[in-house]
């Protein structure tokens, strides 16, 4: 019979068990509810294989795709190992820094190398640990090869982590991350469905890698970026968003101030605001939304009651990956 | 055996659909949307896509008891027969949409009555 192995403890399943079924036989806490793949509440990621087909029924694509599953449906044929679906798990791991470049007054762009094994999708986000504290950051960047992540980092006042990145660290400097983490991802299976995407601050830096997939792998339908900033300070890659407006017609750029009376080439508003104005009817669409937690809150309900499919709306819950990060290693284990 | 509105429907796979629309009525729905406001629209909708499936006599071990407990903190918050009613009404403009017929439909009202008790916590 077939094992799994679970936070470090192996289980042997019985003959048509499901996994579900041999955790909660050995008394193992897991969350479940309706045991029958429906409610999804047994959601579980397979560490280093693909888990079975029939146990990822019903799952978003970019879930199958890093190994989800149901863990009520789960009949495995040969050994797996599973963990929980926070990726709290991942290992911390060390990356260096080989570029910085202000982006902004307030925007500083951050380069790092990671290790061979580190694999992300554009969209996706890391954690950053320094001081004890632990602060999630998109990656804006698409994978190219290279090992390189770039993030884009908004200088808060009195921010012990964006300070220090700002200031202190140095390129050279070896750092500890974690992840990747989020389901912000482009779809390739729909190239023909409209894009909305909607970012505050440095949540552009996640759409920025969803266009940048999306653009490389020939979507055909319109995107649409919102881009949106209190101030000035916190507008960054316009340029480079205006050049790929000019490249690709398809792509469509606005950048929103919420503050009062903005220069020309503004919109005044709210990003989210604005862009739900514009497009208030989305059935059909897929929607990115990107940065401050109450307008990615507030922007998600009001795409769903716009039409769009709650499995086509993607966005960043920041706010929990703090708070499932265990320790990471001591930092002497991090030097390379 | 007679087959049920949820495999008529197309079973796992047209409940997706289903609770698209029926958590879109919910949340536009001033009677009853604060009990569905502060939460996590995934997590509300696996639990709604749970119930359409029960209502649908598709396979479901949900019990009385799983009803009741998640429910409690609602009950609390006020939650009563007319909002029990409100969500049977949303429930039956749902089928009607996805052109379910009346006879199925009185149907699966009946099985969505049978939590009202165990739902309002009495």
């Amino acid at each position: 019979m077939p094992s799994i192995t679970f936070e470090g403890q192996r289980y042997v399943l019985r003959e048509q068990e499901s996994v579900l079924e041999g955790l909660l036989r050995h008394d193992v806490s897991v969350l479940s509810s309706c045991r029958s793949g429906v409610c999804q509440s047994c959601i579980m990621r397979a560490v280093d294989q693909s888990p079975p087909a029939e146990s990822q029924k019903g799952l978003k694509e970019s879930l199958r795709s890093r190994g989800h599953f149901l863990a009520c449906l789960c009949r495995p044929e040969s050994d797996m190992e599973i963990t929980l679906p926070g990726n709290a798990d991942l290992p911390w791991v060390s990356a260096k820094v080989i570029g910085k470049e202000r982006l902004s007054e307030r925007v500083m762009q951050l380069t790092l190398r990671c290790p061979d094994t580190f694999s992300f999708q554009a969209g996706q986000f890391i954690n950053i640990i320094h001081d004890d504290k632990v602060r999630s950051y998109s990656v804006a960047n698409v994978p190219n090869g290279m090992r390189t992540l770039e993030l884009h980092v908004y200088r808060v006042d009195n921010g012990r982590i964006s300070n220090w990145i700002h200031n202190d660290l140095a390129v050279g400097d070896a750092m500890s991350i974690q992840g990747p983490f989020g389901d912000c991802v482009y779809n390739p299976a729909a190239p023909d469905q409209p894009l909305l995407l909607i970012g505050t601050g440095c949540g552009l830096a996640a759409l920025r890698g969803v266009i940048h997939n999306a653009l490389q792998q020939g979507h055909t339908a319109p995107i649409h970026l919102f881009h949106g900033s209190r101030a000035l300070d916190g507008v960054y890659l316009t340029n480079e968003m205006r050049a790929l407006t000019e490249r690709y017609p398809h792509f469509n750029y606005t950048v929103c101030l919420s503050s009062n009376a903005p220069p020309s080439g503004f919109t005044p508003g709210r990003a989210a605001d604005v862009a739900l104005a514009q497009y208030p009817q989305l059935k059909g669409w897929r929607v990115y939304l990107c940065g401050n937690t109450d307008m990615v809150k507030t922007a998600k309900r009001k795409a769903f009651l716009a039409g769009a499919a709650l499995k086509d709306i993607h966005s960043d819950p920041f706010e929990f990956s703090h708070a499932m990060s265990p320790a990471p290693p001591s930092a002497a284990s991090l030097s390379d | 055996m007679a087959q049920t509105i949820y495999d008529r429907l197309g079973g796992e796979a047209a409940m997706n659909a289903a609770v698209d629309i029926f958590y879109r009525k919910v949340l536009a729905d001033d009677r009853i949307n604060k009990f569905f406001e502060d939460v996590d629209m995934e997590k509300q909708a696996a639990k709604q896509k749970a119930f359409l499936t029960l209502a649908l006599g598709g396979p479901n071990k949900y019990s009385g008891k799983d009803m009741r407990v998640g429910h409690t903190h609602l009950v609390k918050r006020g939650l009563n027969d007319t909002h029990f009613n409100a969500v049977m009404e949303n429930l039956a403009a749902t089928l009607q949409e996805l052109k379910v017929p009346a006879e199925l439909i009185a149907q699966a009202a009946a099985v969505a009555e049978s939590t009202r008790k165990d739902v309002l916590g009495r």
